[in-house]
């Protein structure tokens, strides 16, 4: 496992900045969008989070933290985020936080999973429900920066209403392949039943280990272990796998 | 002064223990890892102290159960901001495993099977402050959470309990790990909110 490269400018990263939201949209039934306006947003990589810091009125505060959804841009950032169902802080950001109220951000942090333009390699992305926020980081990122690194994406959700950002990725992106697989239900006529992924998905839809690819893998725990544990089975180095976990806890 | 997001109004009294700040309580028990979950067969494991003289201390999987062994109950706090309260482990404290241990280091930096690594103070491996643990809630450590065998020190972010260990190199100097070579906190001390580098 090699060692990740030292983010600089600490002191800017570390400090709560205050972040406005700008916009709101809907991603699927139960995810939102949130844009922020963050007044010294020091710029992030694709792959990074931020700590989020809800403060009310009577100065209780509590922290989530929440993956960057957006390529860099200046000091706007997107957020996607799942709602919880019983969730202290999800159904506030996702139904309450309103066009022009504030809560706290600092970051980015995380230097590990995180995808780089300047990486020639191809890049496979393993993506399962709201996983799929900072792969799609990555894809605007390599978008936005003209990147003819080939990637691909193998996205799992349950049925087809709980696709995130389908629109954008019915779009053509040269070099991006997409494959989607259902665990729950298809759409009409799709010839893969819904089931959860196998090697013969990683397989048909992913890179032969002999490319090298780096591949990142985001979802759920199960998810990730899963699909993990089938790249390494298939002969892809471990230290090529890199792996971010979201909890069924992150309220 | 905090920012107040207005009509927030949070659930302050969802928990019955002290949490440290920034953090909320689950009851579930959450997966964190940079990387594929390393599979390490109990006839080959291997637990290995190596001193800075280049001195080896090292127990086979045999030779480490038939070690006295504690259930120590412990809080859990991730940095990614879950704690979890009044946990059930096994494990061999490392005041019997460096009892015997010739050393003027002041660091270790603990390695796992896969490559990952974390440092810390070696004061902080003793006084009955850290374990290495093979049992979770009575039943075997499951791989996922870092069986065979996994270090745990919970007065520290959980980080710092690396999973899968193989070994501690005691150092004179300090040497950063995995996470703390990527803007995490040299020490990691959840009461003190140590988070990232410059907390």
């Amino acid at each position: 496992m090699a060692r990740a490269a030292v983010p600089g400018r600490l002191g800017d990263r570390l400090r709560w900045k205050t972040a406005r939201l700008a916009e709101r949209r809907p991603e699927s039934p139960a995810a939102r969008t949130l844009v922020f306006d963050v007044p010294g947003w020091p710029g992030h990589q694709a792959g990074q989070h931020v700590d989020v810091r809800l403060t009310a009125e009577d100065g209780y505060s509590t922290q989530r933290s929440y993956s960057l959804a957006s390529a860099p841009d200046g000091e706007r950032i997107e957020l996607t985020v799942q709602r919880v169902t019983d969730g202290e802080v999800s159904p506030y950001l996702t139904d309450e936080l309103a066009v022009g109220d504030l809560v706290e951000l600092r970051g980015p942090v995380g230097g590990w999973f995180v995808w780089r333009p300047e990486q020639k390699e191809p890049v496979l992305l393993v993506a399962g429900g709201s996983g799929l926020v900072p792969l799609m980081a990555m894809i605007r990122h390599r978008r936005a920066a003209g990147s003819r690194t080939p990637f691909r994406l193998v996205y799992s959700v349950r049925t087809p209403a709980d696709q995130l950002y389908a629109p954008e990725l019915r779009r053509d992106d040269p070099g991006l392949d997409k494959t989607y697989l259902y665990t729950r239900s298809t759409p009409p006529q799709w010839p893969r039943p819904a089931g959860r992924l196998t090697p013969a998905d990683l397989t048909r839809a992913g890179w032969p280990p002999d490319f090298e690819p780096t591949c990142y893998v985001c979802g759920p725990t199960g998810f990730v272990e899963n699909a993990a544990d089938l790249l390494v089975a298939l002969g892809h180095a471990p230290d090529r796998i890199r792996t971010e976990r979201f909890g069924p806890s992150g309220g | 002064m905090a920012v107040v997001s207005r009509g927030f109004r949070g659930r302050p009294g969802d928990t019955h223990h002290k949490l440290p700040p920034g953090q909320y309580e689950t009851t579930d028990f959450p997966v964190l890892s940079a990387g594929p979950t390393p599979r390490v067969d109990r006839d080959a494991w291997e637990f290995t102290i190596r001193t800075e003289t280049g001195a080896r201390h090292s127990w086979d999987w045999a030779q480490f159960m038939a070690l006295p062994s504690q259930t120590p109950t412990v809080d859990l706090h991730c940095v990614t901001k879950w704690s979890k309260f009044a946990t059930e482990w096994q494990g061999v404290s490392l005041d019997v495993l460096l009892e015997d241990v010739e050393t003027a280091a002041e660091f270790a930096l603990v390695h796992s099977y896969g490559g990952y690594t974390t440092n810390l103070p070696l004061e902080d491996l003793l006084d009955g402050k850290a374990w290495i643990a093979y049992r979770y809630d009575g039943e075997e450590l499951a791989p996922e959470h870092g069986g065979p065998a996994r270090l745990l020190v919970p007065h520290l972010y959980l980080w710092k309990s690396a999973k899968w260990v193989r070994g501690i190199h005691l150092l004179l100097e300090d040497e950063p790990g995995f996470w703390e070579s990527a803007g995490y906190h040299d020490y990691g001390d959840p009461w003190r909110e140590q988070r990232y580098q410059g907390d």
